[in-house]
């Protein structure tokens, strides 16, 4: 019963952290239905970003609570400029050619940015200690132990997908990038600006990509230049599971298979070796019987 | 996944490698001339290296690129190979297979390559030995482990010298991993173990051994379970071993997943020592998330404590490369050494012509060599190509540092 917890737990923490950067790809398919491979490497440049900043700028014994906020702005910021420079010189060029196109350079700007940090930033060859920006220790709750790390994660995390939801619902910005989603040609006729929109979209999801980078960065206190490319696919998974367009979708998903990752490999037949069998089982399964996702609409998305 | 499907892609990328490199090898250029006042009229000899210079690996493979770049440097200086300037070649294989694959079919159809240092990954060893059998090309390993690689499949009952050029200066799994459970269990006291690897070959291996000489002397393995090799998070695995209270965990991966291992299990309350092989003998384990009371055995005895291993931590020093020598340094540079001395025997008594008679002269000098002052001490080859030191060592991370804790040579029992 205590494992059962603590495994929850486990998947809960670790599906939170997918789950910020899931809400980058399932906005941008909802807008644009483009599959943005290079989300993954948004999120890492943020991580790196915050490295450097602490590492390089602010003083050895500055306290974590002004160490955590100058990071995570860090990380936003590098992450916002990497995503608004990438859409202005790779996607925006693209716009109106076949949906393939986009698609493999999405691929390509994914390499590009991983080589480029690894190259250029001091020591990136190899994994990097990230700062330890939060109390260590843990809360204990009867059989359950977690980390303040992994309790903040779990925190910030569904607060900030709740507030993402409520903006797009409620915003002029958010009503836009609706319309946007559902008729790209109506929405221009009644005065909104599609580039406005896509560069809007590209901003939220890069600022809550640099957000999760750093809540991942102090929970697991190392990054290297494939921490972009390994979760940006559990969370493309974890958008497609909840139904891509879907806001609430994408975090549901990537709570899932956090769970689903941790419970097989307590549970499930083959142990930890197996545990991403059981993920992808467990897409193909929802893909089966329902094509659009938990939370999907099917053949109509929206953000 | 990648590993299965990478067979036609190497296989092609060794075409165009091999096309490509031969038009290279034809339009270079001997420069002859003279260095630091040795004759060097003959030309120009090439030392390879394959090592995995960047990467999660790449605290290692920076320093063996510099060892051997420091063993070429100290031969020309002191003329080792007569009417030769020597250099170093060193390719990046990114600890992929591939890679190391490509790299040495080009050092294959290079007739100025006399010999390779490398590979350090045992998995990239085995994509290299065939694509190079057939050329005769001397390679020297500074850091396989897999017993495999030298003795075959079947290396503990019917072993069977594989590649007639493969060397290696480094002990194997089949010694380490139970030198590893004799000191957990016997000197420990650890009686019920869990065995977390991460795929590896090498992982595999040693832990298989490690298993095997831990039940030998009474030990349980309470469990053992695989972990993907580019995961960060290992709690949901961790909680699992946990509800099995072992006293220690064996984990068969190198530094950048034991370090948040081991971190990670003590924040989930399992604060019981993590044990390893080699791959987690590196400065960037501790500072990764290892603790204080975590184990690593390694090959060979601490370079301090030999003259001739002073030595090159000196010479090192002096040469002020911006990475440190890291866990397999001292044995790339005598590696190097290995195929500096044996080129000199080869070319003294005529010039070097890259063919395959002369490989395979040089295979038998290498055969032959034996020296007690490298700078691991005794260097030499037994009949399958192992190294003759079957020394092991003890580290145990103290005070948040490596700190040696006993050496001694393997005997099997």
């Amino acid at each position: 019963m205590s494992t059962l917890a603590q495994q929850i737990v486990n998947g809960l923490v670790l599906g939170a952290l997918i789950g910020l950067i899931a809400l980058g790809y399932t906005m941008l398919y909802g807008i644009v239905q483009l599959i943005n491979f290079a989300h993954g490497e948004v999120f890492m440049v943020g991580a790196f970003g915050a490295h450097f900043v602490s590492l390089r700028l602010l003083p050895a014994d500055t306290p974590w609570y002004t160490a955590l906020p100058v990071m995570c702005v860090t990380a936003v910021a590098v992450s916002v400029a990497v995503a608004v420079a990438v859409e202005r010189l790779a996607y925006r060029p693209l716009r109106g050619a076949h949906k393939l196109a986009p698609l493999i350079t999405a691929l390509g700007v994914s390499i590009l940015l991983q080589e480029v940090v690894r190259v250029f930033y001091p020591g990136a060859t190899a994994p990097l200690a990230f700062p330890r920006a939060f109390p260590d220790g843990h809360l204990v709750l009867g059989p359950v132990t977690v980390l303040w790390t992994g309790v903040l994660a779990l925190a910030v995390a569904p607060l900030l997908a709740a507030a993402l939801h409520l903006y797009v619902e409620r915003s002029r910005l958010g009503r836009a990038m609706r319309a946007t989603a559902q008729d790209p040609e109506t929405a221009r006729l009644m005065g909104i600006d599609p580039d406005r929109v896509i560069l809007a979209t590209f901003v939220l999801g890069a600022a809550l990509a640099g957000v999760g980078a750093v809540l991942y960065g102090i929970h697991y206190t190392q990054i290297d230049t494939a921490i972009g490319f390994q979760n940006g696919i559990f969370a493309f998974t974890a958008a497609v599971l909840g139904g891509i367009g879907s806001i609430r979708g994408a975090m549901l998903g990537a709570l899932s298979i956090g769970l689903v990752k941790s419970l097989a490999g307590q549970y499930a037949w083959g142990g930890a070796q197996y545990d991403y069998v059981w993920v992808f089982a467990l897409l193909i399964l929802v893909l089966m019987f329902r094509p659009q996702g938990f939370l999907g609409r099917p053949e109509r998305v929206r953000a | 996944m990648k590993s299965k499907t990478t067979g036609v892609l190497s296989a092609l990328l060794a075409v165009v490698t091999a096309t490509g490199t031969s038009a290279c090898a034809a339009g270079k250029t001997e420069t002859a001339g003279s260095a630091g006042g040795c004759d060097t009229s003959k030309g120009t000899l090439v030392v390879g290296v394959i090592a995995p210079m960047s990467g999660k690996l790449s605290a290692i493979g920076l320093g063996i690129r510099n060892s051997v770049q420091l063993a070429v440097d100290q031969a020309n200086a002191a003329c080792a190979v007569k009417g030769y300037q020597l250099a170093m070649d060193a390719q990046d294989d990114e600890a992929n297979p591939d890679k190391g694959a490509a790299a040495a079919q080009r050092f294959a159809d290079d007739p100025n390559v006399v010999g390779v240092v490398g590979s350090y990954n045992s998995g990239v060893a085995r994509a290299i030995q065939p694509k190079i059998a057939a050329a005769k090309l001397l390679l020297i390993s500074p850091g396989n482990t897999d017993p495999v690689l030298s003795r075959g499949a079947d290396f503990a009952t019917a072993p069977k010298r594989q590649y007639g050029n493969y060397f290696r200066v480094v002990g194997t799994d089949d010694l380490q991993g139970p030198f590893n459970a004799r000191y957990m269990v016997q000197k420990e006291g650890k009686k019920k173990l869990a065995i977390i690897t991460d795929g590896k070959a090498v992982g595999e291996s040693s832990a298989t051994e490690f298993a095997k000489e831990a039940e030998r002397l009474g030990a349980q393995i309470v469990i053992r379970e695989k972990v993907n090799e580019n995961d960060s998070d290992f709690s949901s695995v961790l909680t699992k071993v946990k509800t099995l209270n072992p006293e220690a965990i064996f984990v068969g991966s190198e530094y950048h997943v034991a370090g948040p291992l081991s971190k990670q299990a003590r924040d989930l309350g399992l604060n019981v020592p993590v044990s390893g092989t080699d791959g987690l003998f590196d400065p960037q384990f501790i500072a990764l998330g290892g603790k204080d009371g975590d184990v690593a055995t390694s090959v060979g005895a601490p370079i301090d404590k030999l003259d001739s291993g002073k030595a090159f931590v000196d010479a090192y020093k002096k040469k002020g490369f911006s990475d440190g020598y890291g866990g397999f340094g001292a044995f790339a540079f005598d590696a190097a050494n290995v195929i500096v001395a044996s080129a000199g025997k080869v070319t003294a008594s005529g010039g070097w012509s890259g063919g395959l008679e002369q490989r395979a002269e040089l295979i038998r000098q290498v055969q032959e060599y034996r020296t007690d002052s490298g700078a691991n001490g005794t260097i030499g080859f037994d009949q399958y190509g192992d190294s003759v030191n079957k020394m092991f060592t003890v580290y145990k991370v103290t005070s948040g540092a490596w700190k040696d804790v006993l050496s001694d040579q393997f005997e099997a029992k």
